[in-house]
């Protein structure tokens, strides 16, 4: 890590980075000025990840995960709450801190095509943080442009350095997007739906690819997905959201096997590993639909979809988390 | 062809022209699917799936340079029939087509039900009074409360629409439905219900599904007989059962070991390698560069060996343990 740390003083103590009642509301207006109310994206959500741990951020769309990424990358200031890294609180670093944080966070995005600039080929695309983040000369550029390229697996690098984004495949393409996020040598990646837009095969690749960049790096990855299949062999801990908020939390394997809150319960039955009786089974789907963020549901939000919905209680009061094993918390008046 | 037959595909070509050369996105497919059955077409992005779809359909982009091929519907011939009979006689009113992202393509400013009768009304010439009763009856068959007929499009959630297009895709009662990934852009849960929707009307109904999808789990959900397609041809038909629990072409046995699955500890393994362009595809078989198990006879184009009534497999290590 050549450049200067955000977190100089407390590198290497504590969580890396940590989550305090969060909050990123969205104004909506109508015609551009009239105020409607606020699209709570992410409402009230609390964490501590720790250096070189990999966790997964599960829901479905509208959940508020990806505002949650770009929250945690510093993309959407807090409308509440508080992001921590390393020791420093985001909202009070100045202009420079920020963009030393930046460096310290890598973004992975969900459509490579995307995000990578058309006119620019692979060489300029991965000098360009390098340039903005003041790594002089050309050669130390093109050395570390290389590293990174290696480490992702496009070798010879002499092959790739030329291309423009269109010459690549969907699986190249995101390499390329997963060597740009780690060239400054970040301590954490944030990777927002790394692999949905990638074929099965390739998903696997990508997915492996990341972990091992992971593990040998000892880098801290926060990882989005709406698919929990593809969590198992990625991360340690899994947070399940729900309409903005997180409602289970717990290592992988206790999460997946023992799910104890009716939403994650619900989601788990809808997945289905490739099986030839599939076809004949009606799943159990709990009605209705994910609510509004402009007026989130009182009480527990699942509450007009849960099938053991209490009336009286889960309408009216929020649940907080209980801990109905060790371990593994669910925000959810069942385990009163 | 057995009487249970509905639909037989010979040989069927889709080649595009592009201003790179001949693009064979569909490239020799033949197969068949019975009365009631669901069949799944199932490949990864550019195997030429979704062309597949468009070619038995007839919706055709500008740029084809040659379709051709032998495709039955219930003993009628489709590929000589012209344009203006099939458009009569065929299209949407024997065989539908729920193409990709179909529910966001709904006219935004005509109410879902005016939509929905379209067919029936422009291609059968009902008036609209028996129209829009038989509307409300596919609404209800597809879960929709018949109010949402008087909707406009923005007015439902995403799996409402999905279900829309497919009370259009059914409103004329057609013999064949095609359905082109109808559940990706979906949540999972929302996918999930689509699914046992599908299944439900697959048994209530007595229709044929071709299902197309990239998504194995989701195939499954479904079929009856699976059609694994790779760089414009299909390597394997097989019953399901067969298909998931012993695959035999040494792609479906490595497409399968990519799949990531909930219940189960070993860990997916990717497939090295990439699909070959569909410009100029090499010769002899295409899946060779990739396989394992490739040896000096993959030089020449595997031919489809039928192992048994209803397997077919596109490899040279299955000459002798079945006819071509």
């Amino acid at each position: 890590m050549n450049e200067r740390p955000v977190g100089t003083s407390v590198e290497g103590e504590g969580a890396l980075l940590s989550v305090k009642d969060l909050h990123t509301w969205f104004e909506l207006r109508q015609w551009g000025f009239l105020r409607v109310g606020a699209v709570r994206a992410v409402d009230g959500v609390n964490f501590e990840l720790e250096r070189g741990e990999s966790v997964a951020f599960v829901g479905e769309s509208g959940c508020g995960k990806s505002s949650l990424a770009r929250t945690l990358l510093g993309l959407h200031r807090p409308t509440r709450g508080e992001v921590r890294f390393a020791g420093h609180s985001l909202g009070e670093l100045n202009a420079r801190d920020l963009k030393a944080y930046r460096a310290k966070v890598g973004y992975v995005q969900q459509d490579p095509f995307g995000a990578l600039p058309p006119f620019l080929d692979v060489r300029r695309i991965l000098a360009e943080p390098l340039i903005v983040h003041g790594v002089k000369g050309r050669s130390e550029r093109e050395r570390r442009i290389r590293k990174v390229l290696d480490e992702v697996r496009l070798s010879p690098a002499e092959e790739y350095l030329g291309k423009f984004p269109h010459m690549l495949s969907g699986g190249q393409q995101q390499r390329v997007v997963i060597a740009r996020a780690l060239i400054l040598e970040p301590a954490m990646i944030v990777a927002d739906e790394p692999v949905s837009m990638l074929d099965a095969s390739v998903r696997v690749e990508i997915l492996n690819l990341l972990r091992h960049i992971q593990t040998q790096r000892e880098l801290t990855l926060a990882f989005i997905t709406h698919d929990l299949s593809s969590v198992r062999h990625y991360a340690e801990r899994i947070f399940v959201m729900y309409a903005g908020r997180v409602v289970e939390t717990a290592g992988v394997e206790e999460l997946l096997d023992h799910p104890q809150h009716p939403y994650t319960q619900a989601l788990l039955a809808a997945i289905a590993d490739p099986d030839a009786a599939n076809a004949t089974k009606q799943r159990e789907i709990p009605g209705g639909e994910p609510p509004s963020l402009l007026h989130p549901p009182t009480g527990c939000r699942f509450h007009p979809r849960c099938p053991h919905a209490m009336a009286g209680l889960c309408d009216v009061d929020e649940p907080p988390d209980f801990e109905p094993r060790r371990n593994h918390y669910s925000a959810c008046w069942l385990h009163r | 062809m057995s009487e249970r037959t509905l639909l037989e595909v010979e040989d069927l070509h889709l080649h595009y022209q592009t201003r790179r050369g001949v693009v064979r996105a569909v490239d020799g497919v033949s197969f068949d699917v019975r009365h009631n059955e669901a069949l799944v077409v199932l490949g990864e992005s550019g195997c030429g799936k979704s062309s597949l779809a468009k070619a038995l359909m007839r919706v055709l982009p500008r740029n084809v340079h040659q379709v051709s091929g032998r495709v039955t519907l219930g003993g009628t011939e489709l590929m000589s029939m012209s344009d203006e009979r099939f458009r009569r006689d065929v299209q949407w009113v024997r065989v539908s087509l729920v193409m990709q992202a179909s529910m966001n393509a709904l006219n935004p400013v005509v109410r879902v039900g005016e939509q929905v009768v379209e067919p029936l009304r422009v291609l059968l010439g009902w008036p609209r009074a028996r129209a829009m009763a038989r509307a409300a009856e596919v609404f209800e068959r597809v879960g929709v409360s018949t109010d949402f007929l008087q909707r406009y499009p923005l007015e439902l959630s995403g799996g409402m629409r999905q279900r829309v297009v497919l009370a259009m895709a059914l409103v004329t009662e057609p013999e064949l439905v095609i359905l082109d990934e109808p559940t990706s852009a979906l949540d999972v849960l929302t996918q999930a219900s689509i699914m046992n929707l599908l299944k439900r009307l697959k048994r209530e109904l007595g229709t044929s599904f071709i299902l197309i999808t990239h998504d194995v789990a989701t195939s499954s959900e479904l079929a009856d007989r699976v059609a694994l397609m790779y760089a414009g041809q299909i390597v394997e038909v097989a019953n399901a059962a067969q298909f998931f629990d012993a695959p035999a072409h040494p792609y479906s046995q490595l497409l399968m070991a990519s799949v990531p699955r909930l219940h189960q500890q070993q860990r997916p393994e990717a497939i090295p390698g990439q699909p070959p362009s569909l410009l100029e595809p090499p010769p002899g078989c295409r899946f060779a560069e990739r396989c394992p198990s490739h040896f000096e006879r993959c030089a020449k184009d595997p031919e489809f060996f039928r192992l048994d009534d209803r397997r077919r497999v596109r490899c040279w290590l299955y000459e002798g343990r079945g006819e071509p």
